[in-house]
């Protein structure tokens, strides 16, 4: 699974800019699913099994970035953030638009230097000298660039957010006899946006069930703000996020499986942050919705870190979930 | 009535002083209402009122395959509501939608179906401190004033007394976000290209949330949805001489394609088309500087399971102010792209990826 994590964060694809991910994706399970259908806006989903209850799956395939808005007469690109961009962690760092040019995000040196520069202080450089000569337009995307870095158990990379929850479940398709539900696997486009691609994906499924797959942060960095969560400690199940409270049934249903298969998990409640979960919920008439979150350090930076036994753990607990009949 | 190319001249642009001299503050549409429906009634193959009170109009084309193309356009504009009475013709109000306290004082309004007149009123500069001269009126310290006569009741809409005004190439106007998309739309209705089923939205409460088009989008189910709108230009050469880096758009520079907003993400195959269509018949265009905002779009983007959307705006100096301003060529050339871009729509666009 560590190939396919390096394959899918070593893809660059900003909100909106999905094709990259997606042709990824389609090729790693081409032979995972009876049916592979992209939507109107450009979610894939996958289907898996014929009958029982219709469970929808969801992790998105975007990554946070930055969209041009100006190229000057020097050739410096201008820009604004797409998603949760955090002017703090922009300065020095490199991005990759989409149509394959490097920048370096760079700042005036300023009399203040512990003040964050606004992103409208900041610019890429390309390494234009005019205009003319700039390889990148008004409205070109781009994505941070970050190696994909391996500490003892643990991952740093760009886009574990939520590359991760894309790995999981795809590892889950890979283990997954088609069984005793219909399961439609979403990849997700836009989430970072407002979860616009769950919106409408979800309402052209029209699940019984909704599982959300993403990351989630910790509480166990020095000076963090006391929360429960930490590294290696199992996957999280979703109790609470800023947005939606997680069906206790489906909660209760979550933690029955783990406990009963001896996997670890921790419970989560999300503060400031919601995902695919909660659009999924409020669909149609309502859909009993449950979140599975790999714990995640440093979120929106370019360097995301998780630790793989949490993977791992998931994948067993997803997989459980989907194997057997589910009654909530 | 077949097809033949649509133009602005004097006809439109009187036709686009009516829409901007009526009152329709988001939830009263009525006045705009009634000339969208006087006006397109005669061409429409349907024409329905829904719920809310949009305007959904059909245009069926001829053919076997036919793209479902919603084009959408707000009639409604920023103003006033009158929310407390306090005797003598005086009274509080609160904004309906996006409006800058400081660009209200002073002006001349009116209030309610009679359209009784009024100004709004804030404390004299004699009894000002200089302290409260740095900070922004709230609407809460400014009145409307109609004089111990003036018949208003709590509730009554209120919007700028603006009369229009057409001076060499410019109009200015109050509302012209977004009666000049109104106005663009009357007549992309009257010239429905053929190959097209036109299924044109003029939408209730755009202002205060994108309310009006998702009812609109869910009944027609479109193929693919197109934004009309009025977008800010704030083209002013800086005072140092330096470069601007924020404008969002510039007068004179033609319709401004849309790609990113806080609403949506614009379909790239319909950004690349349109573009496309600019270039191959000589017409300007701008792309919007990636930002905040939001259109109808996002609406109409995210209704059922997922429609590809895009915005083109006719780019307007001041909105949202008593007095906008904008030019009548880039009008032309936007009308003239959309026009151009559904008569050449082939019914396989959205699978040319």
């Amino acid at each position: 699974m560590k190939k396919l994590i390096q394959k899918l964060t070593d893809t660059y694809s900003p909100s909106g800019y999905e094709e990259a991910i997606r042709d990824v994706i389609l090729a790693e399970i081409k032979e995972l699913a009876e049916d592979i259908r992209v939507d109107a806006l450009g979610n894939i989903i996958a289907k898996k099994g014929k009958h029982g209850k219709r469970v929808m799956v969801a992790a998105h395939m975007d990554e946070i970035g930055l969209i041009a808005t100006h190229i000057d007469e020097s050739g410096f690109v201008y820009f604004t953030s797409v998603g949760g961009s955090n002017p703090r962690y922009l300065p020095g760092g490199h991005v990759r638009f989409v149509n394959g040019v490097l920048g370096v995000i760079g700042s005036e040196r300023i009399s203040k230097a512990n003040v964050v520069q606004p992103i409208d202080k900041l610019f890429v450089d390309v390494g234009a000298t005019s205009a003319a000569e700039c390889p990148v337009q008004v409205g070109d995307m781009a994505a941070f660039v970050h190696p994909n870095v391996q500490m003892g158990g643990r991952l740093v990379a760009k886009s574990l957010d939520d590359r991760i929850g894309v790995a999981v479940a795809i590892e889950t398709m890979r283990r997954l006899k088609s069984g005793p539900n219909e399961v439609f696997f979403v990849f997700s486009v836009q989430e970072e946006l407002g979860t616009r691609g769950a919106i409408v994906s979800a309402y052209g499924i029209d699940p019984e069930i909704g599982i959300g797959l993403d990351v989630s942060h910790t509480g166990d960095t020095p000076n963090s703000i006391r929360r429960e969560l930490a590294l290696g400690a199992g996957p999280a199940i979703m109790v609470k996020d800023s947005r939606m409270l997680y069906d206790p049934k489906v909660v209760a249903w979550m933690e029955g499986t783990a406990k009963k298969a001896k996997i670890p998990v921790q419970r989560e409640v999300l503060v400031g942050g919601s995902t695919d979960a909660r659009a999924i919920q409020v669909t149609r008439l309502g859909v009993p919705t449950g979140g599975l979150a790999i714990p995640c350090r440093y979120i929106h930076s370019p360097s995301e870190m998780i630790d793989y036994e949490d993977v791992e753990n998931a994948v067993k607990l997803l997989t459980a979930l989907l194997s057997a009949p589910i009654e909530l | 009535m077949a097809a033949s190319l649509p133009t602005i001249g004097k006809a439109q642009i009187k036709l686009l002083e009516k829409l901007c001299n009526a009152s329709a503050v988001s939830g009263d549409e009525g006045a705009v209402r009634k000339i969208v429906i006087n006006e397109v009634e005669p061409y429409a193959d349907e024409l329905k009122v829904d719920a809310m009170g949009n305007v959904l109009v059909k245009k069926k084309g001829l053919g076997a395959k036919r793209l479902r193309v919603m084009l959408d356009a707000h009639m409604d504009e920023v103003g006033f509501m009158l929310v407390s009475d306090e005797g003598e013709g005086l009274f509080g109000f609160q904004p309906v939608g996006g409006i800058d306290s400081r660009v209200c004082i002073g002006k001349f309004v009116q209030v309610g179906n009679n359209h009784t007149p009024g100004v709004i009123g804030v404390k004299p500069i004699h009894l000002t401190s200089a302290d409260e001269r740095k900070r922004n009126p709230s609407f809460d310290s400014l009145r409307i004033d109609l004089g111990p006569n003036g018949n208003a009741n709590l509730g009554d809409w209120v919007t700028f007394a603006t009369e229009f005004r057409q001076v060499g190439p410019s109009l200015f106007a109050k509302a012209i976000d977004d009666r000049i998309g109104v106005a663009t739309l009357i007549q992309l209705v009257k010239h429905a290209p053929e190959n097209i089923d036109l299924l044109a939205a003029f939408t209730v409460q755009e202002e205060i949330g994108l309310r009006g088009a998702k009812p609109a989008a869910y009944a027609f189910n479109p193929d693919l949805g197109i934004a009309i709108e009025s977008t800010p230009a704030y083209d002013f050469p800086k005072h140092d001489g330096s470069e601007s880096s924020y404008y969002n758009t510039k007068l004179g520079h033609g319709p401004a394609i849309y790609v990113y907003n806080s609403s949506a993400i614009d379909a790239r195959i319909l950004v690349e088309y349109l573009k496309e269509t600019a270039i191959n018949e000589g017409i300007p265009y701008q792309i919007r500087q990636p930002g905040g905002g939001g259109t109808d779009a996002g609406a109409i983007q995210r209704t059922r399971a997922g429609v590809p959307v895009i915005s083109i705006s006719v780019p307007g100096r001041y909105p949202h102010t008593p007095i906008g301003l904008c030019r009548v060529e880039d009008w032309k050339n936007t009308l003239k792209l959309i026009y151009v871009a559904l008569k050449n729509m082939k019914p396989n666009l959205l699978r040319e990826n």
